[in-house]
């Protein structure tokens, strides 16, 4: 679970932090509500998480509050490897 | 009942969450045409105010200009108000293709389409001219209408940091394997006020085979030395795919926008854009206005010359005063307050010293990152400009935020 937190931190910060944002992320932050990442970006995530992990997300489920921060959004990934 | 009273309290408490959450928005009556002096009435009911105005569109200051509105009367005496239908079926004026044809002169492009607003024409394009094969790349600071417009398409959406190119590059290299690519871009961002890097823009799409379209909304008319916008700034004119661009801002103010590009894809648009479609023609005086308003700007760059002096004295005066604003080559001079109830008070303040600029917080612009926007005109002069900052010397000094940068303004007022 750590490493896939790790990856998906790593996906967050080289995807969605300018150079002039000084702001720290980590495990905790809020990426949507937090406002770092909007509903229109997420798209990219998604799409990141069902590449790497070959899993499909349905639209229903990658709400913002599944993707609000990388705890929530490793969850998620866990659910639908399992499943 | 079909409006139950269950039904009106949830609007009510959702309303009242708006307002709790000092997000509600409340309209300002103009007792005067659109110029740099106006007289407003606000809150409602009070008494009535005369104030510079620094938050209009009014860029080349046409909107209220004499020569234009004898046109607008000239066109509504010869080809009446209205056209009751839509382009296709009887909405299509000799004049309206007068229009396009000078747009398209005017933006460097092969053809033109008219929509009811630049709102419309960003509504509608991407849905008629890509598919579930092509992907959309757009700068995450596009205008709303943009992301509106490609939430409504069925091609791949992503997005690239705003003004990033190697983040657009990666972008443009990841989705090699799509029919087709456009990357999707505001001329000017009408928030920051800054410019797309049209050219390196320009450059990439020619190494990744893509397309390039430019909202130019905030840009035609006067960015770049003869006023065609902002690839005429970047030395591209007559290289960008598809421009949108409105006729409701420097271009005379009143409501209407446009397609312009490439002619296979404009007509894409005239065969397939809903908004097109199914919306009515552009008012027959708002085209003669518009026409106008062309001729006026198309060997006379005086208006967007006094716009450039205007601009670089006004910027120049509030960095002198100690202001922490947005660097950038346009007409949008942001005074940046990074705290949101710091930007309202300062917008009120300004307001009582008869100037009318209104601030701007989350989510209209990102968290600690609210301000003041200020937009310049061609309408301004040195003494709207110097009274102007004056009163933004007054309201700074009572908030003590002269000469303060981002993080003392923060550590003063949180964000």
């Amino acid at each position: 679970m750590d490493e896939l937190k790790t990856t998906i931190l790593e996906y967050v910060i080289d995807e969605y932090v300018e150079e002039d944002d000084d702001i720290e992320v980590d495990f905790e932050t809020e990426l949507i509500s937090g406002g770092l990442v909007d509903s229109f970006s997420m798209v990219s995530l998604k799409r990141f998480l069902e590449n790497k992990y070959k899993i499909q997300i349905p639209d229903a489920d990658a709400s913002p509050e599944a993707f609000d921060s990388v705890n929530s959004i490793a969850a998620l990934v866990e659910r639908f490897r399992n499943a | 009942m079909t409006y139950s009273t269950p039904i009106r309290e949830g609007y009510r408490q959702e309303l009242d969450a708006i307002r709790e959450a000092g997000l509600f928005k409340q309209e300002r009556s103009i007792h005067s045409p659109q110029s740099a002096g106006i007289r407003v009435e606000f809150p409602e009911g009070a008494p009535e105010r005369d104030v510079i105005n620094f938050c209009a569109n009014n860029y080349l200051g046409l909107s209220s200009h004499p020569d234009v509105i004898a046109a607008a009367h000239a066109g509504l005496d010869a080809r009446g108000y209205g056209m009751s239908s839509v382009r296709f079926i009887c909405g299509t004026q000799d004049i309206h293709h007068q229009l396009e044809r000078k747009l398209t002169e005017f933006l460097g492009t092969e053809d033109t389409l008219l929509f009811p607003s630049c709102m419309d024409a960003n509504a509608g394009v991407f849905e008629a001219v890509l598919d579930a094969e092509d992907v959309m790349i757009a700068d995450r600071l596009v205008h709303a209408s943009i992301v509106d417009g490609m939430r409504l398409a069925p091609a791949v959406r992503d997005t690239y940091k705003h003004s990033d190119m190697k983040h657009l590059e990666r972008k443009l290299q990841e989705h090699q394997d799509k029919r087709r690519r456009l990357i999707i871009t505001d001329g000017v961002f009408s928030m920051d006020g800054d410019l797309a890097k049209l050219d390196e823009i320009v450059a990439l799409a020619r190494q990744y085979d893509a397309m390039v379209f430019v909202d130019d909304s905030h840009a035609s008319g006067f960015i770049g030395r003869t006023g065609r916008g902002t690839h005429e700034h970047c030395g591209v004119f007559g290289e960008i795919d598809i421009i949108t661009t409105t006729l409701g801002k420097g271009l005379g103010g009143a409501s209407g926008g446009c397609v312009s590009g490439r002619a296979e894809i404009v007509e894409m648009c005239r065969q397939k854009a809903r908004p097109y479609l199914f919306s009515n023609t552009v008012a027959p005086m708002i085209v003669a206005g518009t026409l106008k308003v062309l001729d006026l700007i198309f060997t006379d760059t005086s208006r967007r010359d006094k716009l450039e002096w205007n601009t670089e004295y006004w910027r120049q005066g509030l960095i002198d005063l100690g202001f922490d604003i947005k660097q950038g080559d346009s007409p949008i001079v942001p005074v940046m307050l990074y705290n949101a109830k710091l930007a309202q008070d300062v917008s009120r303040d300004l307001y009582d010293e008869g100037v009318y600029a209104i601030g701007f917080f989350f989510p209209v612009v990102p968290k600690a990152a609210a301000r003041i926007r200020t937009q310049l005109s061609a309408a301004h002069d040195k003494e709207h400009l110097d009274k102007g900052l004056a009163a933004f010397a007054k309201v700074g000094a009572k908030h003590g935020i002269l000469g303060l940068g981002k993080q003392e303004i923060v550590d003063r007022f949180g964000t």
